[in-house]
């Protein structure tokens, strides 16, 4: 299949690269969900010397653009805080002295606890080949329920949403470049022009051409800056307010009916629910003018090609997924999932985290997007592995839980922790950071000293994007291929091989067998053929897709079950992936936020992120240039609320919630309410605050909104 | 098993049945509603005669819902007794039905003036009166509403804007004078005239006659439909019969309890601390709080009253109205109030404060601010000390990018890559000429392409500094 073409121009552009180099290759940015494709020319020292980068031209999503963060990616292969030695309580060992300690514990803690005693915890970071991996070790290798990943903390609430409509979770089931031709798009809860900022070239292609960007985020964000219209709810209302705009759709007639006969079931059910959310009542909740809301109904219904969007500000909440269902109720009253050109999307954060949420490491799933409590699924997938489907485990804890048992009566007594970062990033996380503590062994392998590798009992250094091979599946669910432009540092391994040095040694007698060397390959291409046969017949059909068909076809959408398939940019225009292939409506009512403010908590916290920073900061802030730009957390605060407290610029602030207190710069700003209160989550600190209450479905935890309080410091 | 039976199937009424079974799947639920209708929501009656709802629209429970559920539904079937010795409700077919815990969502109903051929008018309350007027307004050459409150003000802008015209009485000298001050009322009328509302205010109603409105001093005002808009009053008769205490409305504790600990009374017929609400905000509180205690979900679930948040449903007519509006500051030295008016473009704002927190607003024509102002008043929160940017919400807005060529050295062009407007000077001043030697210099313009203008227009201007100095 050729290539799509960019919609949205290339740039003119050729920017100058240091030399000497090798030849560049193509690849991808080691950060976010676009995957903006990039070439690395590595200096003739590769490892140590300087690596260039420049943009690819032919990676649609990007086409041609980077931001601050993939432009100094390379210093992450060169800078000086690499790990290059396994470490045990500290101190530098051989590899197999650490992997020996590491199996032994295992062993003996199992023995104790039996095998739900170990836990796996993973990253929407890691490659299809480590995700699949990972989860295959889990079950196999530690015949372990206990595996969940971060991507709960992510996408797991639009993934629920998702799958209950439409039968499928692909983030944006159409091209990116979709959006560039569309009249209208609503952009729920996402900061693109921060978090991934060549985005924003299809929302500026799409206005240029006269189409209408709507932003609902409680701050006027980058992005919110950019729209004609801007919705600026109170944290935790976006339900009520995705109730409100279908209640306008019904009143002012712009359901098409026609779709909705064809195509759905459930309509009148919803339809009679939004009937008690009349727009002057939502107004009263939110807090968004009702002549806005008017407005919004009208330049949706009026676009002929229109999407709506979800970002973490939707879904990050303990009603995420049914706040992702009320706007996924919109756009199908609306009739756009489905039509060219038109849908509903998610827009996936993580680097792979579409990929990472489809082969494994979640506690409830299988590759392909398997269900663990499926007997098919089961049968399948242990044919695979050369196993008895009853030895697969059944579904175990969700991020959040698993990380709160850790080390308690009845929870796991060990974790192996990879591509992720819980001190900083998870909920709570004073609380998720004494858990860790509380454990008898720590894994964690990283690149470099993340705050929880420095808790670690045993800390592998791993290899990084430009030292490896593999696949990542980008939030288009286009999967791409990571190539090898540099080699690794001395003493560095990847997480395959460390799958499999333990598989190795936790299998003994069958240390050559399925559940040893020979079911854990170590060369990404033959994990990847394997995962092509688990994945067959599934959701996230694999099956068709081969490196050299990737590269070829500079990507290649799922679900694809034959080599000779073209893979499936848009899965819904001829029906969905439902029984009957209707999509499905689901009444859903709003609620208040888990904690609303009160006389002690009086403000709301919001957290999200910087343009210089990505997730737990464990990279980015070893990055100097990045750095430069935001070197600290701080505390965005309305210009009212300071003039109340009375702070001035750069004032140190005190913020307190139930669950724990943190500091940061005062940043006043009229661009957030004068109600709340906004933190970035790059740095310890903002998670210290969050309540960890969790969506019922998704297991979602709700970051997006708790209540605190504001003090001067000193 | 407790037995529940709500007598009302209202907003109120349905509200609490929903919200009962929403704690509780067992308990034995029972509802008599006197209109033959489903549950609807009034709300949305405007709608209905403005003709962008249909009846079946406005709908808040699906005619199955009460099967799914395991609820009795007897809509059609008034009660007419209460036995409150053999706790059991008597209907009007001479049905009873025992009860534990009796709920009471009367609501209220239409107060007709007694003038004479009042009976030739139709009210404006329910469903049915709404079928009786959409089926009037086909066939009638001009309509006359008769009271200038809010439903007779939604009424009036629904019929004008199906075609009719429309003449609006007010009894009192302006339009809502209970939500509105004299300047408000004229403002607002001003607006419903220019979209074909006739309005005549200080008039009284002596007659309703075959084709029109005889007002005292003789004067007809023509009109085949003539719709009531007069006010309501709480329905109260089944309560008073049985002995409870009754005043406006049906007295309620902080638990909405009669003074019979077994019944309860919620919505439009019930009085709260002298208070009885017309507004459907109260009533939906008040049904979560009898769910709470009669499920036992939470017992200490209590009613603190409500704080009454007018929005006029009238398209193209943009109001809300909150808090105490009528203040007489000379009166009440402790009372700001802040006022813009602009009656050449339909605009008015008020805002009342006292001791730093927002007691009272109108906002009319434009209301941008009716989302802060609204929450502020909820919550009693303290008002920023620049009340003019609480008017004009723009003014206190992130000021507009000012253009490239005023821009400080220090400032941010390129967001994505971290340029500044000094950065980019300073490559201009090593050679470079255009956006894409800029780019190449300093990744400015590569992430999101935005900055691409302001790129442009510094190394124009520039480019142009350079001609002039040359």
């Amino acid at each position: 299949m050729k290539p799509l073409e960019s919609t949205i121009g290339r740039m003119p552009l050729s920017l100058p690269v240091a030399a000497p180099v090798k030849a560049p290759v193509a690849t991808h940015c080691p950060y976010c969900a676009l995957q903006c494709g990039m070439n690395v020319a590595a200096g003739a020292d590769a490892g140590t010397g300087t690596v260039a980068i420049t943009p690819r031209q032919d990676i649609p999503a990007n086409a041609g653009g980077l931001c601050q963060k993939g432009w100094t990616a390379g210093e992450l292969l060169t800078g000086g805080a690499r790990l290059t030695t396994p470490l045990l309580h500290g101190e530098p060992v051989g590899w197999d002295e650490a992997l020996d300690f590491v199996a032994d514990r295992i062993r003996a803690l199992q023995a104790e606890h039996g095998p739900d005693g170990v836990a796996v915890f993973g990253g929407g970071g890691l490659t299809n080949e480590k995700a699949y991996l990972l989860g295959k070790f889990a079950r196999v290798a530690l015949r372990t329920s206990q595996i969940d990943y971060n991507g709960r903390f992510c996408m797991s609430s639009a993934a629920a949403a998702s799958n209950r409509a439409f039968g499928m979770d692909r983030g944006l089931p159409f091209p990116i470049t979709d959006l560039a031709a569309a009249d209208a798009v609503l952009l729920a809860g996402g900061n693109m022009a921060e978090t991934m900022p060549p985005f924003v070239r299809h929302l500026t292609a799409m206005r240029d051409r006269g189409g209408r960007l709507i932003v609902i985020d409680p701050r006027l964000t980058a992005t919110a800056r950019l729209a004609d219209l801007h919705l600026q709810p109170t944290p935790g209302t976006d339900l009520a307010l995705a109730l409100g705009l279908l209640h306008l759709v019904v009143a002012e007639g712009r359901v098409d009916e026609d779709y909705v006969a064809a195509r759905t079931n459930g309509f009148a059910a919803v339809a009679t629910s939004v009937a008690a959310w009349w727009p002057e009542r939502v107004e009263r909740i939110t807090g968004v003018p009702v002549a806005q809301m008017r407005l919004a109904v009208e330049i949706l219904a009026d676009a002929s090609r229109a999407a709506i969007l979800t970002g973490r500000g939707a879904e990050q909440h303990a009603k995420g997924t049914d706040t992702v269902t009320a706007f996924i109720n919109l756009a199908l009253a609306l009739g756009l999932p489905g039509r060219p050109g038109s849908g509903y999307g998610c827009v996936t954060g993580q680097g792979n985290g579409q990929g990472g949420r489809e082969h494994g490491q979640k506690a409830d799933q299988l590759p392909g997007y398997r269900k663990i409590d499926d007997p098919a699924a089961r049968a399948h997938v242990a044919r695979v592995w050369g196993i008895d489907p009853d030895e697969i485990p059944g579904p175990g804890r969700s991020a959040y839980e698993l990380l709160d048992a850790l080390g308690t009566a009845g929870g796991p007594r060990a974790l192996l922790l990879f591509g992720s970062n819980p001190v900083v990033s998870a909920p709570r996380s004073g609380h998720v950071t004494e858990r860790l503590k509380g454990l008898d062994l720590l894994v964690v392998s990283d690149l470099v000293m993340s705050e929880t590798a420095a808790l670690a009992d045993v800390v592998l250094p791993t290899t990084q994007w430009a030292e490896e091979e593999g696949t990542m599946t980008n939030l288009e669910g286009r999967v791409l291929l990571r190539r090898r432009a540099v080699a690794a540092p001395e003493g560095v391994r990847s997480d395959l091989e460390v799958l499999r040095g333990l598989a190795v040694r936790l299998a003994g007698p069958d240390a050559d067998g399925s559940r040893g060397a020979a079911g854990f390959p170590t060369d990404p291409r033959e994990v990847f053929e394997e995962l092509r046969r688990a994945s067959a017949g599934g959701t996230a059909d694999y099956a068709g897709i081969t490196y050299e068909r990737i590269a070829a076809e500079t990507g290649v959408f799922w679900p694809c079950p034959a080599e000779d398939h073209p893979g499936t940019p848009r899965p819904f225009l001829d029906g969905f992936a439902t029984p009957d292939g209707r999509a499905r409506f689901v009444p859903v009512e709003h609620r208040p936020p888990g904690e609303d403010v009160d006389a002690d908590y009086p403000l709301y916290l919001t957290t999200g992120r910087v343009l210089a920073h990505y997730q737990s900061g464990a990279q980015t802030r070893r990055i100097a240039a990045l750095n430069a730009v935001v070197s600290e957390t701080f505390v965005e605060i309305h210009p009212d609320l300071a003039e109340r407290l009375e702070v001035s610029p750069g004032q140190r602030l005190r913020v307190v919630s139930r669950r724990g207190e943190t500091e940061g710069a005062a940043r006043v700003n009229p661009a957030i309410r004068a109600d709340t209160v906004f933190m970035p989550f790059h740095w310890i600190g903002a998670n210290v605050l969050t309540n960890p209450e969790l969506d019922p479905v998704s297991r979602m935890p709700e970051f997006k909104v708790c209540a605190v309080r504001v003090e001067r410091v000193g | 098993m407790t037995r529940l039976v709500v007598v009302g199937n209202g907003m109120a009424g349905s509200r609490l049945v929903n919200e009962v079974r929403a704690r509780d799947k067992d308990m034995k639920v029972t509802v008599f509603g006197a209109e033959d209708w489903q549950p609807y929501n009034r709300v949305l009656l405007s709608n209905v005669v403005a003709g962008t709802m249909l009846p079946d629209q406005v709908r808040l429970l699906d005619p199955s819902w009460y099967a799914d559920h395991g609820v009795t539904a007897m809509p059609g079937v008034a009660v007419t007794a209460i036995d409150r010795e053999a706790q059991a409700v008597v209907t009007a077919d001479g049905g009873r039905e025992p009860y534990d815990v009796l709920v009471l969502a009367t609501g209220s109903e239409a107060v007709v003036p007694p003038v004479p051929g009042a009976e030739r008018a139709v009210t404006f309350r329910t469903l049915d009166d709404c079928q009786a007027i959409l089926e009037a307004a086909a066939t009638a050459r001009g309509a006359v509403v008769v009271g200038g409150g809010l439903l007779g003000i939604e009424a009036a802008r629904g019929l004008a804007g199906r075609g009719l015209p429309v003449t609006l009485l007010h009894l009192a000298g302006h339009l809502m004078e209970r939500q509105l001050d004299a300047e408000a009322g004229l403002v607002l009328q001003e607006t419903l005239t220019e979209l074909g509302v006739r309005i005549r205010t200080g008039v009284v109603v002596e007659e309703i006659e075959e084709h029109g409105v005889r007002l005292a001093g003789g004067e007809t005002v023509d009109g085949d439909l003539v719709v009531l808009a007069c006010g309501v009053r709480p329905v109260t008769a089944l309560a008073r019969d049985a002995g409870l205490e009754v005043a406006r409305g049906i007295v309620v504790d902080a638990e909405m309890r009669t003074d019979d600990p077994s019944i309860f009374a919620i919505g439009e017929c019930a009085e709260h601390e002298g208070m009885v609400y017309g507004l459907v905000a109260p009533a939906w509180e008040q049904a979560a709080v009898v769910a709470d205690l009669v499920t036992g979900a939470d017992k200490t679930a209590r009613y603190r009253g409500s704080r009454l948040v007018t929005r006029l449903k009238a398209k193209s007519v943009e109001l809300a109205a909150m808090g105490e509006t009528h203040v007489d500051e000379d009166a009440d030295r402790s009372t700001e109030v802040v006022r813009f008016s602009h009656r050449a473009r339909g605009t008015y704002r008020k805002l009342v404060i006292r001791d730093g927190r927002l007691v009272g607003a109108i906002l009319l024509g434009e209301t941008a601010a009716v989302g802060t102002l609204t929450q502020l008043f909820d919550r009693g929160a303290p008002v920023p000390g620049d009340r003019a940017g609480l008017l004009f919400p723009g003014l206190s807005g992130t000021p507009v990018a000012d253009s490239p060529v005023r821009m400080p050295d220090a400032a941010k062009v390129c967001q994505c890559n971290n340029v500044t407007k000094g950065q980019i000077r300073a490559c201009w001043e090593s050679g470079a000429r255009d956006v894409e030697a800029v780019a190449a210099a300093t990744r400015a313009t590569t992430g999101c392409g935005g900055c691409r203008d302001a790129v442009e227009g510094i190394v124009g201007w520039l480019c142009e500094q350079e001609g002039v100095s040359a």
